[in-house]
């Protein structure tokens, strides 16, 4: 840029011309501004293209086939409860039974490991139709007040649920720990009772540097309206793991969340009896709730897609390999052959 | 003192000799004259009190200072008029907008991420706005601060700044100066106050005019006298009329009428006379040059034309989705919401998601919608595109090869919105003095008495022998193998440093003749040599210059009134006549007819003189020698003096013709001289004659005077031709030829006399013998008839009718037409009835030339073509009197040689020589096009890809208005991350290198075809952004879906994981997409890709460390949570592989069956076949041109057909072999 105003400052000095001026107008010679800098030009010849197909069919197909694998090895247990646990005279007044806080929420459910399951097993819960990602809800939280004692009052952001009606701020503020899911689950088999760990479930930097240690719940569920679990005040943030897990908004309105691990391996057919406390409200939006337990390989939880989706891309390639190797053949072009140079092509364009 | 001796000298009354121009009786005017009757009234109110400027300094008289200003803005105007100007473009409108609404709750961004793109793009914008408002200033200030001499009071006169001046302000100008004002002249150093004027600033003629003053203020000499003077001048309010002017002079209780010869207008420039006074009549933007000054306008390119439309089509797009997206917004509210318990919808203060009242919330929605989609419209675009064309101008100004090595001026862009505008240029308009001619004329041949001498050859034929050598197989046509021609090999010469270079021997300026059969007095020896001798004293005698002695050298230079004039006196000086004096009555000759003897000083009296006018073409003097013989020698247009030769003066006439044609053909500019002994009692009738009619008052007085003319220019002896050489720019004919090679039309407009424009056109390959020349012009008519103007109209109308007839009727396909048409009859082609017409012919030719055209005339041509056409208009030119031209084209390009700087500064792009052009055009024009039109294309789909992917996410968000990206993502999208990449492509790309572009100057049609922007392409793009965007957001929300774990410690992905995940997709798939378009890498290419992916890494670690009150949920995102996942790493591979698959695809296939010209180019080079197979290469480069009927190409083939034609009358049985 300052180059192009330099030598036009010289432009109106035509008059004086003295041999210094002169030289000092004449652009200085680099590879750079006569654009000749040295450059690699590549080119799409039929053995590049062919080449650059196959080499991706060639990466892709045992990907896909090393990723299709691992999602088979994970077994998965799916429990749907939130019919199932509502007490027959309740069907049809869920809303009812949910909302009124002296009906009994306990429900068993009993679980059968189809596969043996290796430890650690991950505990989730299920939701769907649930709008974690609304932008209403999305904002509602104060990440300051979070991580500093001296911010409690920042709750401005967090309407409706800044501050309790009598005016002091609630910590943890917002909607979104209003809404903290609070179904629990206990789990034994033939009665015994599986140790479910809590720990460790929520980003170790979350817990670390979002949600301080120094922060105590305060005023939390002490409003008119109570929406989701209420926290032990004794307990700072940092330790409130499932809170942690919960603020993180899911992307879609389906989600699951982890709950817990059980660090230990599940036998196939084992039977598990699962005691759940149903206390979440999803019977308002008519979302299901449900009760999964997944084993996890280095690709995560089960996932079929990106396996499937890596053997079709790489299949594709692979026809295209073929489909260009036939093109080559039976439209063959020498490269740089000039009759197909726009002049030759069409004669009406050249002189005779 | 020195000056007054000198003064003396230059004291003559040349008035006497003039028979048109000067001596005109001074009419004294009666208060009736129906001349002046309109004076006061309406139009014509202008009073200017002479000598008495303080009379002006207050109403009703006070009119503008001198002070004049072409800038844009002032200090206060700039803030409101450039923000004006910045918010015309729609795009910024709309930001603007959306920056004012994330001030509001309802943004779904921070206020901050929309502000401050807008503030930069503007800032940067109205930053160059003002530099080169700057720019403008500065020159303003040059001119308004020149120093002019000005009567003060009491007879002294001192400097001034010109911007100081006020109307009635009494000027001295001396030589060589501009004259700051419109002036009235009252006197000069000669006694009869006759000054010459050059006026190539306005009008771009190059022969001086004479301006003559009245005869009552001839007086008025000296600076003491101007003490006492004083008068009124009434005259016209302002107008742009140069030729025009009405007024009169009310001086010492006497009125007299004024004309435009006594007015010398601003911007031209008093030459040959020592100085003059005048009166200030009008000042500064009054003046007529100023108010034949339009405003300089605003060019947009075409391309940048078109994608406004492009973003209008993204804008309705926008609208669109953010009505899909606020109706399911209110729908979800009204539907749904009220169950949302989470939401706390029945929340008192929630007034955005009102269950209630859904249809407010869906149109405050709709403001949120339209700014979270404004991704699809590229904020940075125009930024960038600045960025990139300052790039492209930069590259431009630093050309070496557009560097003039002898005027040490570089090529220069201007404005730099204008350089992929060079890439589609469809019809060039060229000037012709200053641009394609360096206006300096060369004697190269004469024939005398039937013999032609001079055997230097002009530019023209040394080129076209050039092309003829080069045929090595055109000698095989007589041999009967006629099939080889048509593969004939036109070597194009480099531009760089051209092959026909031509190396003289002769140094003299305006002399090239070399024979020495004339030389060094050895025409003495010649058979004819009294016949020479007579060719001599005509090229001696017979014109109006006036000599100047060089101190330095000892010899004369001529001060002339047209530079042909000046050829003729040095070629008679080489030739041993030398013209050293002339006096009130006599011209002084120095005659030497042999190298070995001294010269001898003749008088020769000079009774009358008969000047040159574009209407009798001719000029004669009357001389008595000094043997008392009466002699009227006559020099003129071939044409017109061979119908006036006697019967007995024919004897060269068939052999002269001959000659002239050759010459013609040679482009060489040709007059015939002759001459008449008189005898005495003949010529003292004849002159008595002549007094009465030159003493003549009334309106017929000029046609008297040629009618008498006339009487005394007949039964004239031919002598013979003198061929002059308007020397051309170097490299003009070969530029011109490659330019038509590109396909380019050129249109010459010039202010010249028709002739030399025709010679011009000869010259520089424009025209050539067998061209069928229409001309088009207007008879010379009575102007007291009254519908004289109708009639010439009717007749240039059928004239067009007839020319078309002609050439839609003609058939053969070789067949060229050539259109020339004089300013007079453009008056009447550019009125509306006609000018349709007009420009159909105009099309139908393979060369326009306008000749004579005023500079409104050229804008208004320029405007004509480009509404006319449609296509890219580029106009070139050197002069003041181009800048309409120039402001009015798509393009302007001014040269920047010795003509001020009027055109220059008007221009968008300035070069040094008109060769450059071709370099401009073919190189830089092509890059840039494609560069532009590239990255333009690429903006957009990149856009689409990344905005479609926000509103997809909507979808699945119950439309709230969330992203899932962060805010800084968001930001750094176009600012950042994919902004370097895009750059790089705008000003580095290169299809083919710039030897190439050269060599195939058919790889320029790919612009005005406009191959690379047309809306197929334009659509594909965004097909493409379309399906990449589908891809992007549906195979990451798959692959992440928020139901499974991601990672072995089975932690499910947030709204964080899954925006970070998918922006990295986006990002790679983006830069491998620019990554393919790309065919030129050099390490700044390299770096910005692959660096931009690099960036994004490094960005999301950087702010992963920062505070997790700025980066919010990204804290430590790749490091902790999607680093460690394989799946993110394969995702990301994947999906960038899936989104460029297709177009991959299509550019194989592309390539493999419909290779464009630069791809089967770039093959060549990449094979080295060029080298190897060099014949090809040689083959392809001559059959990459465009089908032309102008150039030397054309010249050739045409002759060559000429020579096949006639083979084939003689060989009939040859023609049949090559028929079979």
């Amino acid at each position: 840029m300052s180059s192009s105003l330099a030598s036009s400052s010289n432009l109106d000095g035509s008059d004086d011309t003295s041999p210094q001026q002169k030289q000092s107008k004449k652009p200085k010679y680099s590879r750079f501004t006569q654009q000749e800098l040295p450059a690699c030009k590549p080119l799409l010849t039929p053995g590049i293209v062919i080449g650059i197909f196959a080499l991706v069919a060639v990466l892709f197909i045992p990907i896909g086939l090393a990723s299709l694998s691992a999602s088979e090895a994970v077994v998965e247990v799916i429990d749907r409860y939130d019919a199932d646990c509502v007490p027959n005279d309740m069907h049809g007044k869920e809303l009812d039974f949910i909302q009124n806080s002296s009906t009994n929420k306990t429900c068993t459910r009993r679980l059968t490991i189809p596969k043996t399951m290796k430890s650690p097993v991950h505990i989730y819960y299920e939701l769907d139709n649930f709008y974690q990602n609304h932008r209403r809800y999305v904002k509602s939280r104060s990440d300051k007040q979070l991580l500093q004692p001296s911010k409690e009052a920042e709750t401005k952001v967090c309407a409706p649920e800044g501050n309790t009606p009598d005016g002091k701020p609630i910590v943890p503020c917002g909607l979104i720990a209003w809404s903290l899911f609070n179904d629990t689950y206990q789990f034994s088999i033939n009665s015994d009772s599986i140790q479910v760990n809590k720990k460790n479930i929520a980003w170790a930097s979350d817990r670390s540097h979002k949600f301080s240690k120094d922060v105590y719940p305060k005023n939390f569920q002490k409003g008119a309206l109570i929406g989701g679990g209420k926290l032990n005040e004794s307990i700072p943030l940092s330790e409130q793991e499932d809170l942690i897990v919960w603020m993180r908004t899911a992307a879609l309105p389906t989600f699951r969340k982890l709950y817990g691990r059980i660090e230990k391996d599940l036998n196939a057919n084992e039977e598990i009896t699962v005691v759940i406390e149903n206390n979440y409200n999803t019977y308002s939006f008519g979302g299901q709730k449900k009760l999964v337990l997944s084993t996890a390989t280095w690709i995560g939880g089960k996932n079929n897609f990106l396996g499937v989706a890596y053997l079709t891309v790489g299949g594709l390639c692979l026809s295209l390999v073929l489909a260009f190797i036939v093109l080559y053949l039976f439209k063959p072009r020498t490269l740089g052959d000039p009759s197909y140079l726009s002049w030759n092509r069409n004669p009406s364009a050249s002189m005779d | 003192m020195a000056r007054t001796g000198r003064r003396k000298r230059d004291r003559l009354r040349w008035s006497k000799l003039y028979t048109f121009s000067c001596l005109r009786p001074s009419v004294q005017l009666e208060t009736s004259d129906t001349g002046t009757a309109s004076l006061g009234g309406p139009g014509f109110s202008r009073v200017v009190h002479c000598n008495q400027p303080r009379l002006h300094y207050k109403k009703p008289l006070k009119y503008p200072t001198n002070y004049i200003s072409t800038t844009k803005y002032n200090i206060i105007t700039f803030l409101p008029k450039a923000i004006f100007e910045q918010f015309r473009r729609v795009a910024n409108l709309y930001f603007l907008m959306a920056a004012i609404l994330s001030l509001t709750p309802v943004a779904p961004f921070s206020a901050v991420s929309m502000i401050a793109p807008l503030a930069f793009v503007v800032g940067l914008s109205m930053a160059k706005e003002a530099l080169e408002d700057w720019r403008r200033f500065i020159q303003d200030m040059k001119v308004n601060s020149r120093k002019v001499s000005v009567h003060r009071s009491d007879g002294l006169f001192g400097y001034k700044h010109w911007e100081k001046l006020r109307v009635g302000d009494v000027v001295k100008v001396e030589k060589d100066q501009f004259f700051p004002a419109d002036l009235l002249l009252l006197s000069s150093s000669y006694e009869d106050g006759i000054c010459y004027v050059e006026t190539m600033n306005l009008d771009g003629e190059t022969n001086l005019k004479v301006k003559r003053s009245l005869e009552v203020t001839l007086p008025l000499d000296e600076d003491e006298v101007f003490k006492e003077f004083k008068g009124i001048i009434r005259c016209e309010d302002p107008n742009p009329s140069l030729y025009t002017f009405v007024g009169n002079l009310e001086y010492e209780r006497q009125v007299y009428a004024i004309d435009p010869t006594q007015i010398l207008l601003r911007d031209s420039k008093l030459r040959n006379t020592q100085y003059i006074y005048g009166v200030v009549i009008f000042t500064g933007h009054d003046t007529k040059v100023m108010q034949n000054s339009t405003d300089s306008p605003s060019k947009r390119s075409r391309i940048e034309r078109q994608m406004d439309k492009i973003i209008y089509i993204l804008f309705s797009v926008l609208v669109l989705i953010s009505l899909i997206s606020s109706i399911g917004f209110a729908v979800n509210i009204k539907y749904y919401m009220h169950n949302w318990w989470f939401l706390q919808p029945d929340d008192k203060d929630n007034k955005l998601y009102n269950p209630k009242t859904p249809a407010i919330s869906g149109l405050i929605h709709l403001i949120t919608a339209l700014i979270l989609y404004g991704y699809l419209i590229p904020i940075s675009l125009y930024v960038s595109i600045e960025v990139v064309k300052v790039v492209q101008a930069m590259f431009i100004n630093q050309d070496l090869q557009m560097y003039d090595e002898e005027a040490g001026i570089p090529a220069q862009a201007r404005t730099s919105n204008l350089n992929e505008e060079l890439g589609q240029v469809h019809t060039i308009l060229s000037d012709k003095t200053g641009t394609l001619t360096c206006n300096q004329m060369d004697f190269l041949k004469c024939s005398i008495a039937g013999i032609s001498y001079g055997v230097g050859s002009s530019e023209v034929e040394m080129a076209a022998a050039k092309h003829m050598a080069s045929h090595s197989d055109f000698g095989g046509v007589g041999k009967g193998n006629l099939s080889s021609t048509s593969e004939i090999e036109i070597e194009p010469s480099t531009p760089i440093t051209p092959v026909f270079e031509r190396v003289r021997k002769s140094t003299i300026k305006g002399f090239s003749f070399e024979d020495d059969r004339l030389m060094n007095g050895n025409w003495t020896q010649e058979q004819n040599s009294g016949t020479i001798l007579m060719f001599f004293r005509i090229l001696a005698l017979c014109h109006t210059a006036i000599p100047e002695l060089n101190e330095e050298t000892g010899g004369f230079n001529y001060e002339a009134e047209s530079p042909d004039e000046g050829a003729f006196l040095v070629a008679a000086r080489e030739f041993g006549f030398e013209f050293c004096k002339r006096t009130q009555s006599s011209v002084f000759i120095r005659e030497r007819y042999s190298p070995s003897e001294g010269p001898i000083e003749r008088e020769f009296k000079v009774l009358n003189l008969l000047e040159f006018n574009s209407k009798r073409k001719r000029m004669s003097v009357i001389v008595r020698d000094e043997s008392g013989q009466t002699l009227l020698l006559c020099k003129g247009a071939d044409s017109i003096i061979f119908e006036r030769l006697s019967k007995n003066g024919r004897t060269y006439e068939v052999d002269t013709t001959r000659h002239l044609s050759e010459y013609g053909e040679a482009g060489l500019r040709t007059l015939a001289l002759s001459y008449r002994v008189l005898e005495e009692s003949e010529y003292l009738a004849w002159n008595a004659e002549f007094v009465k009619a030159k003493t003549s008052i009334g309106a017929d007085r000029e046609a008297q005077l040629e009618r008498v003319a006339e009487l005394m220019e007949k039964d004239l002896i031919l002598v013979g031709a003198t061929a002059v050489e308007d020397k051309l720019q170097r490299g003009v004919p070969q530029c011109i030829d490659r330019l038509a090679q590109a396909g380019l039309k050129i249109w010459v407009l010039t202010g010249d006399k028709m002739e030399t424009a025709i010679n011009i056109g000869y010259a520089c390959s424009l025209l050539r013998q067998g061209m069928k020349q229409i001309c088009l012009s207007t008879a010379p008519s009575d102007p007291t008839q009254q519908d004289a103007k109708k009639a010439a109209k009717e007749n240039l109308s059928l004239q067009m009718s007839n020319a078309l007839q002609m050439v839609k009727l003609e058939r053969d396909p070789h067949a060229a037409f050539a259109l020339i048409i004089d300013g007079k009859g453009l008056t009447h082609a550019l009125q509306d009835d006609l000018k349709d017409r007009f420009l159909e012919l105009a099309i139908e030719c393979a060369s326009v030339i306008c000749c004579r055209v005023s500079p409104k005339q050229k804008a208004l041509v320029t405007r004509l073509v480009k509404e006319g056409v449609g296509k890219t208009t580029l106009a070139i030119g050197d002069g003041a009197n181009d800048v309409g031209m120039i402001q009015e084209a798509d393009i302007g390009v001014g040269i920047s040689g010795v003509e001020g700087m009027q055109a220059v500064m008007a221009s968008d792009f300035s070069i040094s020589q008109f060769r450059f052009l071709e370099r401009l055009l073919v190189v830089h024009g092509h890059w840039c096009y494609k560069r532009i039109a590239q990255m333009i294309c690429y903006f957009f789909y990149k856009n689409i890809a990344f905005g479609l992917t926000i509103f997809y996410f909507e979808a699945y968000a119950a439309f709230s208005g969330q992203s899932v990206y962060d805010d800084w993502y968001m930001l750094l999208f176009n600012v950042v991350l994919t902004s370097l990449p895009v750059i790089s492509l705008g000003a580095f790309e290169q299809d083919v290198s710039s030897e190439v572009c050269l060599q195939f100057p058919a790889l320029y049609q790919q612009g005005p075809k406009n191959l690379f922007f047309d809306w197929s392409r334009i659509l594909g793009w965004m097909g493409n952004g379309l399906y990449s965007s589908l891809v992007l957001y549906f195979l990451s929300i798959s692959i992440f879906s928020s139901e499974s774990a991601f990672r072995s410690d089975g932690q499910t992905a947030d709204m964080a994981a899954v925006g970070t995940a998918m922006f990295t997709c986006i990002i790679w798939a983006v830069n491998i997409q620019i990554a393919l378009t790309m065919s030129h890498f050099t390490w700044i290419q390299h770096l910005c890709v692959w660096g931009s992916i690099a960036s994004w890494y490094l960005f999301l670690v950087a702010y992963g460390t920062a505070s997790p009150l700025i980066s919010g949920n990204a804290f430590q995102i790749l490091v902790e949570a999607l680093g460690p996942a394989s799946i993110y790493w394969i995702s990301t591979l994947l999906i960038a592989v899936v989104c460029n698959l297709p177009y991959l695809v299509h550019i194989s296939y592309q390539r493999a069956c419909n290779p464009l010209d630069h791809h089967v180019i770039q093959e060549i080079k990449y094979y080295k076949k060029d080298l190897e197979d060099h014949d090809m290469w040689k083959r392809e480069r001559s059959k990459a041109r465009q089908k032309t009927k102008i150039g030397f190409t054309a010249r050739v083939e045409a002759k060559i057909r000429h020579l096949k034609g006639r083979l084939h009358k003689k060989l009939p049985s040859i023609t049949i072999q090559t028929v079979s």
